[in-house]
């Protein structure tokens, strides 16, 4: 398996996209991965679940918009260069 | 901490001429000199700075380096902007990582890779694998050998390079493209294991003090384990191989759990709850089990295509 760092990009972007579009209402609350449902008592740690949903949401909040950028951009060049 | 640059006039900012560069003591080496004024040149000997060729110290001894005035003149023009360059790029470098972080990884010294390399290959009989603090942060690698550096890791990377380079030109199968692809496969796995520890470490809230230099010296730690097999393929042949994958293997899983076990596995939170306890240290184990398991996996999966 030969990688370059093309292809690290493109897997980094497939992901980051895959992460963004777990829709909140439609999807995670379904299967109990809400962010709402996911706090459990302050004193304690936090298990697996609820930071895998913390970071899900926060990867969604913060990935959005540069998401957009990037997207676009990549769309363009596969558009261009093929 | 940037290169203490020349003290130029106009943008000179008063420096302590004698005293070591304001990052750790225990870093570097002051070199310099005895009294101020021989200070600042004896300091800038040591091989630090680089720019420009003489414009602007304007101290003793300096004398002008061409006679005409006008070349000079642009001389001092011309280091001036690079010097205004070099302090743009530091300054842009050390808003992403930081540059004092990355020279504590390099300040080694011959005995201390002597001593990591023999750790690396045959670490079953180091006894203390504790990494020692110095009033909070952690010892430079060159007071102890348990603190991890990137020295080893760069060299140990770029010395595969080569030697797949070698052993490839040795099968006749050797093109400046394969060495390229060599190296960007290498590098990638680096940093998708880098990645994936830091989600584990992540998911598992382990409050180590881990940072992501540290385990990307612990990923390219390696590299040592990778050259060797290497060589003793390309030398004693496929039996060779096999044995020095074996013996790497088990040198590296051994170092990499002593290692870790200090930093992961007892680094809990001050206020662990009793039912909490049960789970954590189980999946602790588990990431540095299955840590230490990638090794030989990853090092299998870089060098057998060099010593068919």
């Amino acid at each position: 398996m030969a990688f370059t760092l093309y292809s690290l990009i493109q897997t980094a972007i497939l992901c980051v996209n895959a992460v963004a579009v777990l829709h909140e209402e439609r999807f995670l609350s379904k299967i109990g991965w809400g962010a709402d449902q996911g706090i459990g008592g302050f004193g304690d740690e936090p298990g697996i679940k609820a930071q895998l949903m913390n970071l899900i949401r926060s990867v969604r909040t913060v990935m959005r918009v540069p998401l957009i950028i990037v997207n676009s951009i990549c769309i363009v060049l596969l558009l261009l260069f093929g | 901490m940037d290169v203490p640059h020349h003290g130029y006039r106009a943008t000179a900012k008063p420096r302590a001429r004698a005293a070591p560069p304001s990052g750790d003591p225990l870093l570097f080496e002051d070199t310099s000199s005895s009294g101020p004024p021989m200070g600042h040149q004896g300091y800038y000997s040591s091989g630090y700075s680089m720019s420009g060729v003489g414009g602007g110290v304007g101290n003793s001894g300096m004398n002008e380096l061409f006679t005409d005035p006008m070349a000079n003149a642009a001389v001092m023009y011309g280091s001036s902007l690079a010097t205004q360059g070099k302090d743009m790029v530091n300054k842009e470098i050390s808003r992403f990582m930081s540059v004092n972080k990355l020279k504590y990884f390099f300040a080694v010294d011959t005995k201390y890779v002597m001593k990591k390399l023999l750790l690396l290959m045959f670490p079953y009989t180091h006894q203390d694998w504790e990494v020692r603090y110095h009033r909070d942060t952690p010892f430079t690698p060159r007071h102890d050998v348990n603190a991890p550096d990137l020295y080893i890791p760069t060299m140990a990377f770029i010395t595969y390079i080569l030697l797949a380079g070698m052993a490839l030109g040795i099968q006749k199968r050797f093109s400046p493209e394969v060495l390229g692809l060599c190296a960007s496969t290498a590098l990638v796995w680096v940093i998708i294991e880098v990645l994936v520890m830091l989600l584990g470490l992540y998911l598992l809230t382990v409050h180590s003090d881990l940072s992501t230099f540290d385990l990307i010296a612990y990923s390219g730690y390696k590299y040592v384990g990778m050259i060797f097999t290497v060589l003793c393929g390309l030398l004693f042949g496929s039996d060779g191989y096999f044995i020095a994958l074996a013996w790497s293997s088990c040198a590296l899983m051994f170092f990499i759990v002593r290692s870790l076990r200090m930093k992961i596995l007892s680094s809990f939170p001050p206020d662990s709850v009793g039912t909490a306890a049960s789970a954590k240290p189980r999946m602790r184990l588990y990431i540095t089990v299955a840590t230490a398991a990638f090794q030989p996996i990853i090092i299998y999966w870089l060098t057998a295509h060099l010593v068919r």
